[in-house]
């Protein structure tokens, strides 16, 4: 295949990482700058979600549509409650403490992996896509699935984007984000809000993971790679910033597909994460975020 | 804290835990003496990370890189440059104390939930780093260390009983280290800086230097643990580079108890044997590790020597 | 006056946060061996401009001198080593430490440069400076488990321990009761003795009694200065300042 070709196929495979990222990190990133804490386990909401999806999928036997339009939906709902839980039952008695938070999280972590390891195994499972459709270019056919994920994406980020500026669900988080004392005496439930916006994050990460089990399989370990992404996604946006997090998804998940066509992806991980850790130390708002207040 | 009047009964009760360790290998059945050999080393790596985490408050998510640097700063210089074994244990140190020097002057710009994530990702950028030089560091495989390398002087590393006494050195040189430091006035700067950092400032001390040099000694005890634990037992592997191994000091000392020179022992060795008790009934043995995890930050966040300091030990450094 | 160099000095000191100036070209002389008290109305900038004499936060511009040097460059720890003491306006101490431990961090530190740490000389200097504050009896008392005044009194202590040419005193008396306050001047008096004191302070009749000299600061400037009783009879103090919060 001749380079322009080539280099095509990257931009496709990068966008369709990029789509998925940016719901995964859009996620990461909400928990973020909402309820300022880290969630070290949002990666494992990712595999929960692929897991189920798979779960959710396989009841279904003969039509691979039905069973995937099933785990869409319920996926991330099994999902979200998890997450709901998990914050009532350890972050809400941490009363969000920052650091005890990472450590709970890791705790969540290991619990979540171990979990899916005890009673999903070590295996690999793909589930079938709802459709299979090639779209035929001059050089090469492109999966017209992977399309659709980049589409499914864009509209749940547009979706996103008009609850949190549109409604008044948005206005609550955005209040409570930007001043929880004043929210709290302004009679907004901070609790509930935090509790929703937990799960919420975590649903996206799911949704994420169900768009994207067709292409790549589900398995115990596959929260790892995502979670250290949107770290990366989210550093590099701005913590907190939603606009940045989109940005730096797409601008991430087109390097990361370039780069792991013409270099090693060892290589490609160890400099981006050199990179953003410097970022972090040296631009702490982020490369799209502005000065703080 | 309390002021240095009452050194006695905290001298005799450390030097009472290394003649019981001395000890218990003329009881313990051989398959325990090899478990606590592998626990006082490990030991050393938690109350490195104690001494940040613990007495300074700052809480590194990335220890594992000053491990493997010791790690590898010994095995690689006498598998490649056929150094010997304190050669290799001095090279380990350095090398830990030289990144912790680096990463300290990068990471100690950020503080709180920045200061974990950069500390976690420089971690990270080693570990991809030895997976991809894998031609010289063996990558996910590692490499094991020639018998005849693991000498130091007339003492055999590779003998068990050897090998037990030296890890046994080299915890009571740590634990040494670790009560002067406590003890000493530049120890209470570094409590100092973890109960108000703005105050000591205040008080004319050059905060981003102590830390510096907390971040340094720590990384160096971290060292000495991991080029100790490739010369005894003779393995060098990028496992002791993953995320996994910076959060074990974590939940080892947090279990121990922070800011007790003690505590990571005790937390290092209870964690240990459930590790290793519940691996023989199922493969997924990480989740006792994850419970552990959030009981300790939900119910006992002072781990359990801090608790019994607080109800009856004070002087309990 | 002009003669000597002043112990302390500023030029066109200003500092703003997002567009607000806290502090505005504020040109202030301290000769050495005064009492000088700051008062003003709240957010008038008092904070702010010790703040940045004794390098907590940096100025916008201009500069400060202190003994004949310009100290605007240098950070908060080495204008501590130079001789200006900062105590906090909110009660700014090691409360999970004992008493004793509170005052050697202090004193530890300039023994640490001058080499002569040895736990005689640590013992010492942090007895002298609680044995001066009244508080020798508590050293082994866990900090935190002190008595408010008696928490202010430490935060003092630890101040004079470092054995400053400027002690810089935040709303010192703030939340002590009149028996306290009373022995408190007595203590300021004791310190003015070897080292200048620059005192912010709400209670008038304390900085009528202690005060050689005063300067009022009202948004971010120097309104007036002078002595007790050129500021009370001063008509623009009284308009900005004495009439308006006569409750302070």
């Amino acid at each position: 295949m001749a380079f322009g070709p080539h280099l095509l196929l990257a931009l496709l495979e990068g966008l369709v990482s990029s789509a998925v990222l940016a719901l995964t990190a859009l996620g990461l990133s909400l928990v973020f700058g909402v309820m300022r804490i880290v969630n070290v386990a949002h990666g494992e909401f990712f595999m929960l979600g692929a897991v189920f999806a798979w779960w959710f999928s396989s009841m279904i036997a003969g039509s691979p549509a039905l069973g995937f339009l099933l785990a869409l939906v319920l996926a991330p709902l099994v999902v979200g409650a998890i997450a709901l839980v998990a914050e009532r039952l350890v972050l809400r008695r941490l009363e969000y403490d920052p650091e005890a938070t990472i450590v709970a999280t890791i705790g969540m972590l290991y619990i979540f992996e171990q979990l899916a390891l005890m009673f999903y195994g070590p295996e690999a499972r793909a589930v079938p896509a709802p459709f299979d459709f090639r779209v035929t270019l001059p050089w090469f056919g492109y999966s017209g699935y992977k399309l659709a994920v980049i589409a499914a994406s864009v509209l749940v980020m547009l979706a996103t984007w008009y609850v949190l500026t549109r409604t008044r669900i948005g206005l609550v988080m955005r209040a409570t984000q930007y001043d929880r004392e004043t929210a709290q005496a302004f009679g907004i439930p901070v609790g509930r809000v935090y509790a929703g916006v937990f799960a919420l994050g975590a649903m996206l990460a799911a949704l994420a993971a169900v768009l994207i089990v067709p292409i790549q399989q589900a398995h115990y370990l596959m929260g790892t790679d995502p979670l250290l992404l949107s770290f990366i996604v989210v550093i590099i946006g701005g913590l907190g910033s939603l606009r940045g997090t989109v940005l730096a998804a797409v601008l991430i998940g087109l390097t990361e597909g370039i780069v792991a066509v013409f270099f090693s992806p060892t290589l490609a991980k160890m400099l981006a994460t050199l990179f953003v850790a410097l970022v972090l130390v040296f631009r702490p708002q982020g490369l799209f975020g502005q000065a703080p207040r | 804290m309390t002021t240095t009047d009452r050194p006695t009964p905290s001298i005799l009760l450390h030097v009472g835990v290394i003649m019981v360790l001395a000890g218990l290998w003329y009881v313990l059945p051989d398959y325990h003496r090899a478990v606590f050999s592998r626990v006082m080393v490990l030991a050393v790596f938690a109350m490195g990370y104690g001494l940040l985490f613990g007495y300074t408050g700052l809480l590194s998510l990335g220890h594992a890189m000053f491990f493997s640097a010791g790690l590898y700063g010994a095995g690689m210089t006498m598998s490649m440059l056929g150094w010997n074994s304190l050669a290799g244990l001095g090279a380990g140190i350095a090398c830990g104390a030289v990144l912790a020097l680096v990463i300290g002057l990068l990471a100690l710009r950020t503080t709180g939930v920045a200061f974990m994530i950069v500390t976690l990702m420089f971690a990270q950028v080693l570990y991809l780093t030895i997976l991809y030089f894998n031609e010289y560091t063996g990558g996910d495989q590692g490499f094991s260390l020639r018998r005849a390398a693991r000498q130091i002087g007339p003492f055999d590393m590779t003998d068990p009983a050897t090998r037990y006494f030296a890890a046994l050195v080299l915890f009571a040189a740590a634990l040494a280290v670790m009560l002067y430091v406590v003890r000493s006035p530049r120890g209470r700067v570094l409590v100092a800086i973890r109960e108000n950092e703005e105050r000591v400032r205040m008080l004319g001390y050059d905060v981003f230097a102590a830390k510096l040099a907390a971040v340094v000694l720590s990384g160096a005890l971290c060292a000495a643990a991991g080029a100790t634990y490739a010369i005894l037992f003779g393995y060098v592997g990028a496992t002791f580079a993953t995320i996994q191994y910076s959060i074990l000091p974590l939940l080892w000392v947090l279990l121990g108890g922070a800011a007790t020179v003690l505590g990571p022992l005790f937390g290092t060795l209870f964690m240990y044997y459930v590790v290793d008790i519940t691996s023989n009934y199922t493969t997924a043995y990480l989740l006792f590790v994850g419970v552990a995890l959030i009981l300790l930050v939900l119910y006992f966040p002072k781990g359990v020597l801090g608790t019994v300091r607080e109800r009856w030990l004070q002087w309990l450094p | 006056m002009a003669a000597v160099t002043p112990l302390l000095e500023t030029r066109g000191l200003s500092c703003s946060f997002g567009g607000l100036r806290a502090v505005d070209r504020v040109d202030f002389t301290l000769p050495a061996g005064e009492i000088r008290a700051i008062i003003g109305p709240n957010g008038a900038g008092k904070t702010t401009f010790v703040s940045l004499v004794s390098g907590r936060i940096a100025p916008s511009s201009g500069s400060v001198v202190f003994e004949g040097e310009d100290i605007t460059g240098l950070p908060a720890h080495r204008r501590v080593r130079k001789g200006i003491a900062y105590t906090f306006q909110i009660t700014s101490i090691f409360p999970k430490l004992a008493v004793f431990d509170n005052v050697a961090l202090s004193v530890q530190r300039a023994l640490l440069h001058e080499g002569r740490l040895t736990a005689a000389n640590l013992r010492q200097g942090a007895m002298d400076a609680l044995e001066r504050t009244g508080l020798a009896e508590r050293a082994r008392e866990i900090s935190g488990n002190l008595a408010y005044g008696h928490q202010r009194l430490l935060e003092v202590a630890m101040g004079l321990a470092l054995k400053p040419r400027l002690l810089i005193l935040d709303e010192p008396t703030q939340g002590l009761s009149d028996g306290e306050i009373e022995n408190f001047v007595m203590l300021v008096r004791r310190i003015a003795e070897d080292a200048t004191v620059l005192l912010i302070e709400h209670n008038m009749p304390l900085v009528m009694e202690l005060a050689q000299r005063i300067t009022v600061f009202d948004r971010g400037r120097i309104l007036a200065e002078g002595t007790p009783a050129e500021i009370r009879d001063d008509r623009a103090v009284q308009d900005a300042y004495l009439g308006a919060s006569a409750d302070a």
